[in-house]
């Protein structure tokens, strides 16, 4: 038989190439200064998601909340395999914390109607390892979190393995079920070419309508919600159309949502800047690797 | 996340200033699959987009994937286990399922059975992203041609039964040639096809050096005529992997350790005759050789970029003298050779993969019946095609595959003593180097196969039609020295063809096609000179390198000195 795996998303900023442009005065991330990737253990989720249908049948939806441009993780959910792709984008749900962005998640989540939910750990921009857990408890879904390794999965029953930091357990429980997955889990399988080929033509309705301002500038409102509705049609019927929810369509109370749902108070923000001091450079030998760990002990950095 | 593909600026320049437009109308065949594949392109921008991407995505595995484990690849390499089976290195493993998700395994195979269509040209460059991760696994990769080959000669039946797993991955092949008592001369080729009562054909007997013969569809080239002793004798056999077919030995080699070299033993295997009987060697075999030709030029210049690589960011790091080594003449004079030599021979092989770009699109066009008056200009183009990629093809393996000893020669000095240590990667590239002069056809066979075109004419007029244009203001002198260059190899030509017998061009033949290759190149580096200020002072270094070479090797065809054939006991002491 097959399970309907529901995969949750997110684009971040790298963090990898962090540069001093990283932070706004304010202590905010500035998002402009950072490419936005795929957040690397959602990539992880989605493997584990795949590896699912491929070895039990069963489908596989991926679903993100953020702006339009968001959708550039749903495609490349799809060049990965994914089946479908659904985008939640709101101006409504702007400054979401955990809490809200949970809310609404559990809203889109209980549409679809999911056996297994499947997130990353956590997120790379925020590191707080909240929104699965919490998702987890408003779906009623027993939690797994810091999965490493699914051992079983047979008769609506999952058995895996949590990796603890300090240990590993076996946990078995019973679906519906929502776990949360680590990076040494599996190696994602890389885009497939000709799904890229394919898929790198799907929009959600956001981004036709942003073409279509670009592009037909003079028209009238009218004129341009019939080119909007022709070209999703057209998308649609290719199936390049990446759906897309607003919070009305998944039933949200407004109350939960946003900066209005969002109770998280930042505290106080430190802004570290790193100066590059002198560095050393070792010989790539034995000796120098040994005199490099002589001098970290001695400096109490190790040890 | 590190890019093979993104972070090699010549391979990026060349991507740009090919025209992989033209390409893809070729192979698009006026965008018509688009109908039928929902993936295919719509048009000229959207599949270079894809080619784009295809390569990106490649190139992203390349980096992150099996460069990584091409050192551990090199120790502990392949297995051959007790009951004939071989298991691939775990790097090779992994990249082989890595690649088959990405679907990159059909690359030039047509989207009916499951490829991509691509044109050789977006091969080739992948040929050489995977190649500068780890040399063996092009081994593996590379073998796309065999696919090709049964797609270009063998029954619809036999294709539509083998293709579709070849192009998933789920399948792989060797081509079967080599025997022991027949390397380069394959019309001696023993291996015996019979056919029983029924007519099903059958292959005994043994063959040797078969990169991949553990892979489960193979090409076998046997003698299906006893009575024929040549070339004419033989036919190509697609033969399955299973109980009849053993793999006997793995070879132990100096490099390429992730490829399995494989002793083959055929105990009255079962086979399908692939096309028609007698046409094996004459036909199927040396369409496929030169596929492969250029794919080995491609793995020739994957190992030298990862080599030069090494060599260039270790001179600039290390310090003698009190400076860092990279501001020494003489290693300066080491980089720059490298460099500038991998261009030439990326220019070289990309050009030639571009031509036989045109011919496959040229002979497609033909096959899908050209209009009246279209079909003779076309039959004379493909032609004209035919002459000049039987030149130009094995100029690509002879200039890329030596280039690649020299530079990852040159590596290992610009290292000294940790060069020569297993600390360093270019040990490894040199070892891994040394393979692409021999196989598939020896340097020797490839200068022989480039002579004919080269006395013919063929290489002047390339390189006439490549200089016939507008030259802007700085280019024009290096235009001008090249065909300075073309009047030296006139000479030598003329002064080899007028010495009495076969044996002096011979015993010249190889300065001769250095002359040429030297020009073709300098043709095309004047082509991409024009169009970047970078590849001007490329064009200008190798004319000035080049141009004294050429008068070197015409005053030394034009010498008259036989002595290697004359005085050969004398000169080769025992």
């Amino acid at each position: 038989m097959g399970y309907h795996c529901v995969v949750c998303v997110k684009q971040v900023p790298d963090t990898k190439g962090i540069t001093g442009e990283a932070m706004r005065d304010d202590g905010t991330v500035n998002r402009a200064a950072l490419p936005a990737i795929f957040n690397p253990e959602d990539l992880n989720a989605l493997e584990m998601a795949l590896a699912i249908r491929d070895g039990h049948g069963g489908t596989v939806t991926v679903v993100t909340m953020g702006l339009p441009k968001a959708s550039d993780v749903l495609r490349e959910s799809l060049f990965r395999g994914a089946d479908r792709a659904v985008l939640i984008t709101d101006r409504r749900a702007a400054g979401s914390d955990t809490l809200a962005t949970s809310y609404i998640l559990a809203c889109a989540v209980r549409r679809l109607e999911a056996d297994i939910v499947l997130c990353g750990r956590q997120a790379i921009d925020g590191d707080t390892a909240q929104v699965g857990p919490q998702l987890a408890e408003k779906l009623s879904f027993t939690l797994v979190t810091y999965l490493e390794q699914l051992l079983e999965l047979r008769n609506r029953t999952l058995r895996a393995r949590r990796n603890l930091g300090h240990g590993w357990e076996i946990v078995e429980t019973e679906l519906p079920v929502l776990a949360t997955v680590l990076d040494s889990a599996n190696t994602p399988r890389p885009p497939a070419a000709r799904r890229v080929m394919k898929f790198k033509k799907a929009r959600c309705r956001s981004e036709v309508e942003q073409a279509i301002g670009r592009e037909l500038a003079a028209a009238s409102d009218d004129e341009r919600a019939a080119e909007s509705a022709r070209r999703c049609s057209a998308l649609a019927g290719r199936g390049l159309l990446i759906e897309q929810w607003n919070l009305d369509d998944i039933g949200a109370d407004l109350a939960w949502c946003g900066f209005k749902g969002s109770p998280t108070k930042v505290h106080r923000v430190q802004s570290i800047v790193l100066a590059g001091g002198a560095y050393r450079e070792y010989p790539a030998s034995d000796p120098g690797v040994a005199q490099l760990v002589r001098e970290l002990i001695e400096d109490h950095t190790i040890g | 996340m590190a890019n093979f593909f993104l972070d090699n600026s010549d391979v990026q320049f060349l991507f740009e200033h090919m025209d992989l437009r033209l390409l893809s109308e070729l192979f698009e065949e006026g965008f018509r699959f688009h109908a039928e594949f929902d993936f295919a392109p719509e048009d000229a921008t959207d599949a270079l987009d894809n080619y784009r991407r295809i390569l990106t995505s490649l190139g992203e595995l390349a980096a992150d994937v099996i460069a990584p484990t091409a050192a551990e690849t090199d120790r502990v390499g392949n297995v051959l286990h007790d009951d004939g089976s071989v298991s691939y290195a775990p790097g090779i493993a992994d990249a082989m399922l890595r690649l088959s998700q990405a679907d990159l395994m059909g690359f030039i195979l047509p989207y009916r059975f499951g490829g991509l269509n691509a044109p050789l040209l977006a091969y080739t460059m992948a040929t050489e992203v995977v190649s500068r991760a780890d040399a063996s696994l092009m081994n593996l990769f590379g073998l796309q041609g065999i696919a090709e080959t049964i797609n270009a000669f063998a029954s619809e039946e036999i294709k539509a039964a083998v293709l579709p797993d070849m192009a998933a991955g789920r399948k792989n092949g060797a081509m079967v040639l080599t025997e022991p008592d027949a390397g380069s001369d394959l019309q001696a080729i023993k291996v015996r096809a019979f056919q029983d009562g029924t007519g099903h054909w059958f292959v005994q007997g043994v063959k040797r050096f078969i990169t991949n013969g553990c892979g489960e569809i193979l090409l076998v080239l046997a003698r299906s005529e006893p009575g024929i002793a040549d070339a004419r004798g033989l036919s190509l056999f697609l033969v399955e992997r299973g109980p009849r077919v053993r793999v006997r030995r793995l070879e132990d080699k100096l490099g390429i350790h992730g490829s399995p070299t494989c002793e083959l033993f055929f105990d009255d295997a079962p086979a399908l005759l692939v096309g028609a009987r007698q046409r094996g060697l004459v036909t199927y075999v040396m369409s496929l050789m030169n596929g492969a030709r250029i794919g080995i030029a491609a793995q020739a210049l994957g190992i030298a970029e990862a080599a030069y690589r090494v060599a260039r960011e270790y001179a600039a790091k290390r310090k003698q003298f009190g400076a860092a080594i990279d501001t020494l003449p003489a290693v300066r004079e080491l980089l720059v050779d490298m460099s500038v030599e991998l261009q030439a021979a990326r220019a070289l092989t990309y050009y030639a993969s571009f031509c036989v770009d045109l011919e496959t699109g040229t002979s497609r066009r033909l096959e899908g019946g050209a209009a009246g008056d279209e079909t003779k200009a076309l039959q004379q183009e493909l032609r004209r095609l035919k002459r000049v990629n039987a030149m130009l093809t094995p100029m690509s393996k002879y200039v890329a595959s030596e280039m690649s000893m020299r530079v990852a020669n040159s590596a290992v000095a610009v290292l000294g003593g940790s060069g020569y240590m297993k600390d360093y990667a270019v040990e490894r590239h040199l070892r891994d180097s040394r393979i692409t002069t021999i196989y598939e056809g020896t340097s020797q066979l490839q200068v022989v196969a480039a002579m004919g075109g080269v006395a013919a004419g063929i290489a002047r007029s390339v390189v006439e039609s490549l200089l016939d244009r507008e030259w802007p203001e700085a280019v024009r002198p290096l235009a001008a020295q090249v065909r300075e260059g073309l009047a030296l190899l006139d000479e030598a030509v003329a002064f080899a063809k007028a010495q009495p017998g076969a044996g002096y061009a011979a015993l010249y033949s190889r300065k001769i096609v250095d002359m040429a290759c030297a020009l073709v190149i300098a043709a095309l580096l004047c082509g991409q000179a024009a169009a970047s200020e970078r590849k001007l002072a490329v064009a200008g270094r190798w004319l000035a390198v080049k141009l004294p070479e050429l008068r070197m090797n015409r005053d030394l065809v034009c010498s008259g000195d036989e002595r290697p054939i004359a005085e050969f006991e004398a000169l080769a002491t025992s």
